[in-house]
């Protein structure tokens, strides 16, 4: 290694992290719903606080309900991207408030829920009926050919063929992203259509036939009007679009 | 309004463990329910990214019986070893068996499962590191919840989300159920059940820096401990060498593994010096004592020194971006760095608990020296402590963990629950859990529970992490009972039944407070140095007098007692622990 290079790497990676610049002020407004404090109606409040600027836009919704406001209500858990419990609609997109760092929205933020899923309380939705399209697609390995004694082969090339969409974390960031999932609930939505192209297109699997007939149906795929709103939601980086598109191909043009 | 339940099997957390002892149930043919305070694809399962190990000998020479002496060493010989055996005999099987469900593992060019090196994972009893870990990109535990929740899916399986489990029901010594709390409505539910199986996960949130999710609180042993059962080897917690700088978020061992490497703000490779054999994959108690070393000999990197760097600049681009995806993007995300320009800034992160409640191999919950089963009582995973980990887990063992002994303790319940008669509930078997809400709903005001969890992360960070000592721990104790005084005072805004998540979050906090009452007095017991355990007023392993578990107890007058059980030896002789 040479300890030069390393030096002036050093140097400017500190820079930028040394938190120099100090904490700012970063006002968040967030739309409130509380059916036990204030019925039906939905709210807007806002809080400004102080904030390291290389913290997350979760850390800061944090600080309001730890040192603010205790009845500000949002899931959360493992803070880094992967778990996919705070989805949730930032400044008019969906994100995960884990994966939004506090400069990048400084020095307002607005967050809402995400739309779709009827709410229950501030920034929690009703998650069931995502859940409900995501086991529509029978969402599991079938295959009935007997197990082999060990592991079933599958090559490189077959096993990338469905990378993409095993990334997903079902946070609902795509689903409720999408204009006819607002206005069809009975749209299976972009996450159960990723969680069929999973296995669809996995050399191991015999049941595809029976997800790809679902999906042709009034509730699947082809309400997609291909408005790419998914993709540009998936906080996992999935080509949501692009796998709706690859299930409509081969309903349209393979005989299954 | 309480509500009633009665299910043969209920099964607490909804992780890989939780998950897969969920489907042995459910195949064993009892009436199952699990109970989870999340989703179950939220589970913390998820976050693991490296790898599961197998000895299937797939990419190179390997055998079970060489990961077993590798997790026995690994653990510096605290290792219960007969339940490392089944283990790691065990393991080659559940990998067979998660890619007959669906589990999408890389693949070698044969088509085969692929395996990488792992940390403290070796050939032959330590001659090289060895290609071990079966892995999905750096997403491997991502993989595995989605492949078990399917199979619930497919299973049909009774879930309850959004339930907290805040009490264990017992009646006669013999488990009857437990009692919830429901999120969306502040309902209390009575789960009678004739076996319960725990598998809530770890308590990391009791440090400042963690890669554990902010929901792994400790629930299911600090539920157990307020019932008077012990916890073992708690003062064992693993600080993972390569957290986030300040965040703790994980960037995997399969970073180096796949080659990385960590370095000194001299350039100098440091883990050369510390295990000159396989360097820097070392298991990760020996790492981490390495970074501390450097930083306190002013060789830490950062605006306050107190980090080091994990570089991968010389891995080719198709490495870093194929088979370390995600730690690249949170290297990217959270702090900014490009890893294949740049190197990473880290330090080591509250990330594993060995210790836990008490089991057996059968994933029975077993009391005191002589190991006496409670009957209808199961734990696995991260929150039991069978003991397969000792006194420092290896890395990917988690992952094989939780299946193996999910299945194990899963198997076992369903066998117990045919053949058990329904258990009696006690008399106001929900009391207990609604004097706690109504206590803590019940004060005009009060102590912030922020404030009391930020003290007890900065002060766990402070004195009880990767090097401890008889005054650091003195002093981690005197600041508990404070912090106590003030939980006993904790002020909750919300009065609502409706969602109360801050509610849930107190009660989190009084588990945490449970559970590093726990770790800070057996650690204090222990004088000697071993694994996770680095004291450094004894900075030696002392066979003679410490091979030995540790056993807490909470009494009745609050204060803890301690009690030892003998380590279960196997072929594996204690040796000098040398990397």
């Amino acid at each position: 290694m040479e300890s030069d290079n390393l030096g002036d790497v050093l140097e400017t990676s500190e820079l930028r992290r040394a938190g120099a610049s100090g904490n700012v002020v970063l006002t968040l407004r967030i739309r409130r719903y509380n059916p036990e404090l204030r019925g039906e109606e939905s709210w807007w409040d806002e809080f400004a606080i102080e904030i390291d600027p290389d913290d997350r836009l979760l850390d800061a919704l944090h600080q309001v309900k730890w040192y603010h406001d205790g009845t500000l209500a949002l899931r959360r858990s493992c803070a880094h991207g992967v778990c996919g419990s705070d989805a949730m609609m930032i400044n008019g997109r969906n994100a995960l408030a884990c994966k939004v760092i506090v400069k990048d929205v400084a020095p307002k933020v607005t967050v809402e829920p995400i739309r779709g899923l009827p709410v229950l309380k501030d920034l929690i939705v009703d998650m069931e009926p995502f859940f409900q399209g995501y086991e529509a697609v029978l969402p599991y390995l079938i295959n009935d050919e007997g197990e082999p004694g060990r592991e079933r082969l599958q090559s490189p090339e077959e096993r990338a063929r469905f990378d993409d969409t095993t990334k997903c974390i079902l946070c609902a960031a795509c689903t409720t992203s999408c204009p006819i999932f607002w206005g069809d609930e009975e749209y299976v939505g972009p996450a159960a259509i990723v969680n069929a192209h999973r296995f669809i297109y996995d050399s191991r699997d015999r049941g595809a036939r029976e997800r790809l007939q679902i999906l042709s149906e009034r509730t699947g795929v082809f309400r997609c009007r291909t408005t790419f709103n998914c993709t540009e939601a998936c906080p996992r980086g999935i080509e949501v679009t692009k796998a709706i598109q690859d299930v409509k191909r081969t309903i349209l043009f393979e005989r299954f | 309004m309480t509500i009633f339940h009665t299910y043969d099997a209920v099964i607490v957390g909804a992780g890989g463990a939780g998950l897969r002892a969920a489907i042995e149930a459910i195949d064993g043919g009892v009436s199952t329910a699990v109970i989870s305070k999340l989703y179950p694809t939220r589970s913390h399962t998820g976050a693991a990214q490296g790898g599961m190990c197998a000895a299937l000998g797939n990419v190179e020479a390997d055998s079970p019986e060489w990961h077993a002496f590798d997790t026995v060493k690994g653990g510096d010989y605290l290792v219960d070893q007969p339940a490392a055996q089944l283990m790691c005999e065990g393991a080659v099987e559940a990998v067979y068996e998660l890619e007959h469900w669906g589990m999408p593992f890389d693949r070698t060019p044969d088509g085969l499962i692929n395996q990488r090196r792992f940390g403290g994972h070796t050939r032959n009893h330590g001659e090289a590191p060895v290609k071990r870990a079966c892995y999905a990109a750096d997403r491997t535990g991502h993989m595995i919840l989605q492949t078990l929740y399917q199979q619930c899916v497919k299973r049909n399986v009774r879930f309850f989300n959004e339930f907290y489990v805040l009490d264990q029901l017992m009646v006669d010594g013999a488990c009857a159920g437990v009692v919830a709390y429901e999120l969306a409505t502040g309902e209390l539910h009575v789960f009678r059940a004739k076996a319960v199986l725990y598998a809530t996960g770890g308590f990391g949130r009791m440090f400042k820096v963690s890669s554990n999710a902010h929901t792994l609180t400790g629930d299911g042993p600090a539920v157990l401990f307020r019932r008077g059962l012990p916890l073992e080897d708690m003062e064992f917690f693993q600080f993972h060498p390569t957290g986030v700088y300040k965040m703790g978020i994980l960037l995997s061992e399969a970073v180096r593994g796949e080659g990385g490497i960590l370095v000194n703000s001299e350039g100098e490779r440091f883990m050369e010096r510390y295990a000159p054999t396989v360097k820097d994959l070392a298991p990760r108690d020996v790492v981490s004592r390495a970074i501390y070393q450097e930083i306190k000999e002013g060789r830490g990197v950062g605006p306050y020194r107190d980090a080091t760097y994990l570089d991968v600049r010389h891995l080719p681009r198709d490495v870093i971006e194929e088979k370390l995806p995600d730690v690249t993007e949170f290297a990217r995300v959270y702090l900014g760095v490009e890893p294949t320009r740049e190197p990473v800034p880290v330090q080591p992160t509250a990330h594993y608990a060995m210790g836990g409640i008490p089991t057996d191999a059968d994933g029975r919950v077993v009391l005191g020296p002589e190991e006496t089963p409670v009957p209808g009582l199961y734990a696995a995973g991260e929150c039991a402590c069978v003991s397969v980990h000792g006194a420092n887990r290896l890395g990917t063992n988690s992952l094989l963990d939780i299946v193996v002994f999910g299945r194990h303790g899963g198997g076992h319940m369903a066998g117990f629950a045919r053949d058990a008669h329904p258990p009696a509930l006690p008399e106001q078997p929900d009391g207990f859990v609604s004097d706690m809400v109504s206590g803590l709903l019940g004060r005009p005001e009060g102590h912030n529970a922020a404030a009391i969890r930020s003290e007890l992360q900065g002060d766990m960070y402070d004195l009880a992490f990767v090097v401890r000592s008889e005054e650091s721990l003195r002093k981690m104790q005197g600041i508990l009972e404070g912090l106590r005084e003030r939980y006993d005072r904790v002020y909750v805004q919300d009065q609502g039944k409706v969602f109360n998540t801050e509610l849930m979050e107190v009660v989190e906090l009084g588990f945490l407070l449970d559970c590093a009452d726990s770790l800070v007095a057996a650690a204090l017991a222990r004088e000697e140095s071993r694994g996770g355990h680095y004291r450094e007023d004894h900075p030696l392993r002392d066979d003679d007098n410490w091979l030995k578990h540790s056993l807490t107890y909470r009494e009745e007058d609050g204060s803890i007692r301690l009690e030892y059980k003998p380590v279960k030896m196997g072929t594996y002789v204690p040796m000098e622990r040398k990397y």
